[in-house]
């Protein structure tokens, strides 16, 4: 009986820890300004609960309970730094009179109530935008994200990126003193800083998925786990900036880019190209989701960003009935216009494939040996895979083979592996 | 991730005259606002009553369409939320929250079901 209270107000506990730690962290950190010390804090509030709540029953607003005792601990934390730094000015200056220096608990007090008061919105944007500052290394900003934002173990993200625990542990460890020795202020930024942070942000987001959505090692093709909590991330950012355009065309491409998970691999887990995919796999609601924020973020400004026309492009293929039906001069049209606005080589790799289905393989080969003559992608294994598939097209079987070896040779996922070499055996 | 359907059921006749008030529609606007926000709201909407609604069955190979409304039932489906959640923990836990903003003359039942996929 005891036992099953105390295994029930476990379970209870996780739950609740996981869903409310961003917040109580948030909170706490604009209350110590200190994202690490925050985490400590918050940390702290849990062990208190598996203490107590066995013998006590979980309480009856559970995610309130932590709250409140994070942030008295936050406060406690603070009054106790005034204090200490109160007597050293004071010892400093030799005062006997320690009135002298009023306001010290009044302004304890203030903090208190403005936490009270202030919405939690703001501080979970300025845990985003701490997480995610560009002080920090992109891996650094990954892991402190997903630690601090998705409430991901060290163990939990080591596994998603196939890193051992303690690197991933010091790497969180690292990154919150870089944080704090850059002197990094918990706030959301505005004006002319906004935008670079903002794209900071939006790249871990990306990053994140993109890494469950092909992952670029191991033996799985999807990690759906990471895509998930990206696509959460996402979805939540665009709840907390509801202004922002680039927040809903990030949202709307990764909720159309999930729609297709479940067509995307067969049913030994081996990759399935877009254009075998069974289209009835696709995820209905992800895709009228991904409709509805394309069509935001399209209210919100005349220009549409990088992550606004690829979520157009991923709109068409959501729209078309299957490959062949595609528009693909439409996606070409994008292709060229995001080229414009970002130019990467594996963008014009993108549009090649584009007009290859549009205006023939011969038009695409004649770009796509433009980026082969290239640096950019020598090692980018996406690249000898798409000269393969247009030099196939175009009859000439023994160069596609060469390529899909190539291909299989720089790719560092088993899966795609086993994918290009069938690719590259001769057929009878 | 699994998804998670919860189902709102309520008992008409426990509705106040004039819908429910004000304050629990604040309270549960605040909460559907704080779920999205936690990224874990895909759909949520709640249904007209039982009056405008139908009942399509087949038993014994006949098929009979009664209008409602489904007075004999105690609890009817009042409204739904289509969640995606970690696990059923976190499930459990926004329905919980849910319940937890209605008045105490007015019973609610949440019933959470995993979508098979």
């Amino acid at each position: 009986m005891r036992a099953e209270r105390a295994e029930q107000a476990d379970r209870a506990l996780d739950a609740v820890f996981r869903v409310e730690s961003a917040k109580i962290i948030a909170v706490v950190a604009r209350i110590v300004r200190d994202v690490g010390i925050a985490e400590e804090i918050a940390q702290d509030a849990l062990v208190a609960a598996a203490e107590r709540w066995p013998e006590s029953g979980v309480p009856e607003r559970p995610g309130a309970w932590l709250m409140a005792t994070a942030k008295h601990r936050a406060i406690d934390l603070v009054r106790r730094r005034e204090t200490y730094a109160r007597k050293l000015a004071e010892v400093g200056r030799e005062l006997a009179d320690s009135a002298a220096e009023p306001g010290v608990d009044a302004r304890v007090l203030a903090e208190l109530a403005e936490a009270e008061s202030e919405p939690i919105d703001d501080d979970l944007l300025r845990l985003i935008f701490t997480a995610c500052h560009p002080v920090l290394s992109t891996e650094a900003r990954i892991a402190l994200t997903l630690r601090l934002l998705c409430g991901l173990t060290t163990g939990e993200i080591a596994r998603a990126f196939l890193a051992s625990e303690a690197t991933v542990a010091q790497r969180v460890v690292r990154a919150k003193r870089s944080l704090a020795a850059a002197g990094v202020g918990f706030e959301v930024p505005y004006g002319t800083e906004r935008a670079a942070r903002l794209a900071s942000v939006l790249e871990v987001v990306y990053l994140v998925f993109n890494e469950g959505y092909s992952a670029t090692a191991g033996d799985d093709w999807l990690r759906p786990g990471l895509c998930e909590d990206a696509l959460r991330l996402a979805r939540q950012l665009a709840a907390l900036m509801p202004d922002e355009p680039e927040v809903h065309a990030l949202a709307a491409l990764l909720e159309l880019q999930a729609s297709r998970t479940a067509a995307r691999t067969g049913p030994d887990g081996e990759p399935v190209l877009l254009a075998d995919q069974n289209r009835a796999r696709w995820d209905q609601l992800l895709i009228r989701r991904g409709f509805t924020a394309l069509t935001r973020a399209g209210g919100l400004t005349a220009e549409p960003g990088p992550y606004a026309l690829q979520a157009a492009i991923a709109a068409c293929h959501a729209r078309a009935a299957d490959y062949a039906a595609t528009d693909w001069s439409a996606i070409a049209t994008l292709y060229g216009r995001l080229a414009a606005l970002t130019p990467s080589p594996v963008v014009e790799l993108n549009r090649a494939v584009a007009v290859s289905m549009a205006d023939g393989p011969a038009a695409a080969l004649a770009l796509v040996d433009a980026l082969a003559a290239g640096p950019e992608l020598r090692s980018y294994h996406l690249l000898p895979s798409v000269r393969g598939d247009l030099l196939e097209r175009l009859g000439r079987t023994a160069e596609a083979r060469a390529e899909f070896s190539r291909a299989a040779a720089l790719t560092r996922n088993a899966r795609e592996r086993d994918l290009l070499l069938r690719r590259a055996a001769p057929r009878e | 991730m699994p998804r998670y359907l919860s189902m709102v059921r309520i008992e008409e006749s426990a509705i106040p005259e004039g819908g429910p008030s004000p304050e629990l529609m604040q309270r549960m606007g605040a909460l559907l606002e704080e779920i999205t926000k936690a990224g874990a709201m895909l759909d949520t909407a709640g249904l007209t009553p039982t009056s405008d609604g139908v009942r399509v069955s087949r038993r014994e190979g006949k098929t009979t369409v009664t209008d409602g409304p489904f007075t004999e039932a105690k609890e009817v489906i009042g409204g739904y939320a289509l969640l995606q959640a970690k696990d059923k923990e976190e499930a459990v836990y926004w329905a919980q929250r849910f319940v937890d903003v209605h008045e105490d003359e007015m019973p609610v039942t949440l019933e959470v079901r995993q979508i098979a996929e």
